[in-house]
């Protein structure tokens, strides 16, 4: 039900039965490579094209998420799926062997939450007994796609984030076990005026903010309810940018306030610029460390807002302004 | 909420986003750059001398089998994912005209092999390089014109 203007509270609590993360070899040898589920070295992961390399990881980020939900494919109402590349080909080809219903979104970065969200709220009002949420990125078909060809030999400013190679999927459902998502705040449409493309984090400093301002107001909640509070992919550029928009307007939200993208690599591992981007970003680290914290016991209750800029190729090089949005879901350890 | 509760607009914002965002190293670039695209000139006049002085290449002739070697390396570590990486800690220095010019044919090249030869490598072989040859033609053409036009007056 609607709580406030943009947030969405489940009242009967649906729950993550299950995740799936994959990463590769960068990603791997980062700080939180231990708490993925599988890492892979193959950039191309045994197929013939980045694309389709993309495509695998989806597949089994998926298939490892229902797995671990203890269910089988055929038993989930839907799949909700999202990535970058265009016409949606990770998430729309991955279904191909499925057979489930497919709602394909795309938010850019904050595609893991808006389909958190989405099947949170499938699920909490009947229209779905369990709902599997992926993402997926792959940093060569992302640089491709975006800037230049993988082996060109180009310069990228200190402001450059490093897409995130990998998938994170999630089955929310009804059950007893698994963390609880109580609230999704959903984000609108913020651009500041940032039209450089490298300059990402700033863009989308401005829609973390409103999004996490919003969720405060809405939900009646302050930061300090929450143990942890993850921006998506903001990294070292854009989150302190994100933390000054918020002591404006009055929220001070202290050490608890991260971001998946500083989290996921080591800043001595090369080029990583800023940090990590990519739907897979705030995926892989929310769905594989974060939760995994609540089910640890080292948080009671966390907030992830992925970021997303949702620029293209063509937009960026006609020199437009790069609109931002960002999704704030609410994680929760039972019993709180 | 954001812009009205803060005031922020798109031209205080991008003010103050620049002045927090880490700058562009100038000065570090600089000199790497300086120091790299020399040690390839450097390197290509080594291997002219080579041709000229071990093969008996006249000085002008010597020319086209430098820069045939020079672009065989680039290709090659463009190849290997060598190029990229150097050229990241190396920047313009590694855009010295010829291993420059080759790894971006090249990398465009290896980049659309998965859509075949004719559509994928032929139509995106020149993406990145295809610029350098219209603007040096157009302004060869340009700076011709100009010398044509001293000669005559």
């Amino acid at each position: 039900m609607l709580c406030g203007q943009q947030t969405w509270q489940f009242p009967t609590r649906p729950r993550v039965l299950g995740t799936g993360t994959i990463v590769g070899e960068k990603e791997g040898q980062g700080p939180l490579g231990d708490r993925f589920d599988l890492v892979v070295t193959d950039p191309y992961v045994g197929q013939d094209s980045f694309e389709k390399a993309e495509r695998k990881l989806m597949e089994k980020a998926q298939e490892t998420a229902v797995q671990k939900a203890g269910l089988t494919i055929e038993s989930i109402s839907m799949v909700i799926s999202g990535d970058l590349l265009a016409q949606n080909i990770s998430s729309h080809f991955a279904a191909r062997t499925q057979g489930r219903p497919l709602f394909n979104v795309f938010s850019a970065c904050a595609t893991s939450m808006q389909a958190v969200a989405m099947g949170a709220q499938l699920v909490d009002t009947g229209y779905a007994s369990n709902v599997l949420a992926a993402v997926s990125s792959h940093n060569s078909s992302a640089e491709r796609a975006f800037r230049y060809p993988t082996e060109y030999g180009a310069q990228k400013p200190p402001t450059a984030h490093c897409t995130v190679t990998g998938a994170g999927a999630l089955v929310v459902g009804k059950g007893n076990t698994g963390p609880i998502i109580t609230h999704a705040t959903l984000g609108k449409v913020i651009d500041l005026g940032i039209d450089n493309p490298w300059e990402m984090g700033a863009a989308m400093a401005p829609a973390a903010a409103d999004t996490l301002a919003r969720h405060f107001l809405d939900t009646g909640r302050k930061p300090e309810d929450y143990d942890l509070i993850a921006t998506g992919d903001l990294a070292r550029v854009g989150h302190p940018i994100a933390r000054h928009l918020l002591l404006e307007l009055g929220y001070d939200l202290g050490e608890r306030f991260t971001d998946c993208g500083i989290l996921m690599y080591d800043k001595t591992q090369s080029e990583v610029f800023s940090g990590g981007s990519g739907p897979a970003c705030a995926a892989c680290v929310t769905f594989g460390h974060l939760l995994l914290g609540l089910t640890e016991k080292c948080y009671r209750r966390i907030l992830v807002v992925a970021t997303g800029a949702l620029l293209s190729p063509i937009s960026s090089q006609q020199k437009d302004t790069i609109p931002c949005i960002a999704h704030a879901v609410a994680f929760e350890r039972d019993g709180e | 909420m954001l812009s009205a509760k803060l005031g922020v607009d798109q031209r205080h914002y991008k003010a103050y986003a620049k002045s927090v965002q880490p700058p562009k190293p100038w000065a570090k670039n600089g000199l790497r750059a300086f120091l790299v695209g020399g040690a390839i000139c450097l390197i290509g006049q080594g291997l002219q001398d080579l041709f000229v002085h071990i093969f008996h290449f006249s000085e002008k002739a010597a020319g086209n089998p430098t820069v045939a070697v020079l672009i065989i390396f680039s290709v090659l570590l463009t190849g290997f994912g060598v190029y990229d990486v150097f050229a990241q800690w190396a920047g313009a220095g590694s855009a010295v005209p010829v291993t420059g010019f080759a790894n971006a044919v090249a990398s465009a090249a290896l980049e659309h092999k998965s859509e075949g030869y004719i559509v994928g490598v032929g139509t995106n072989m020149f993406k990145v390089a295809g610029p350098v040859i219209v603007f040096g033609v157009v302004s060869a053409f340009v700076v011709g014109l100009i010398r044509y036009l001293f000669h005559v007056i």
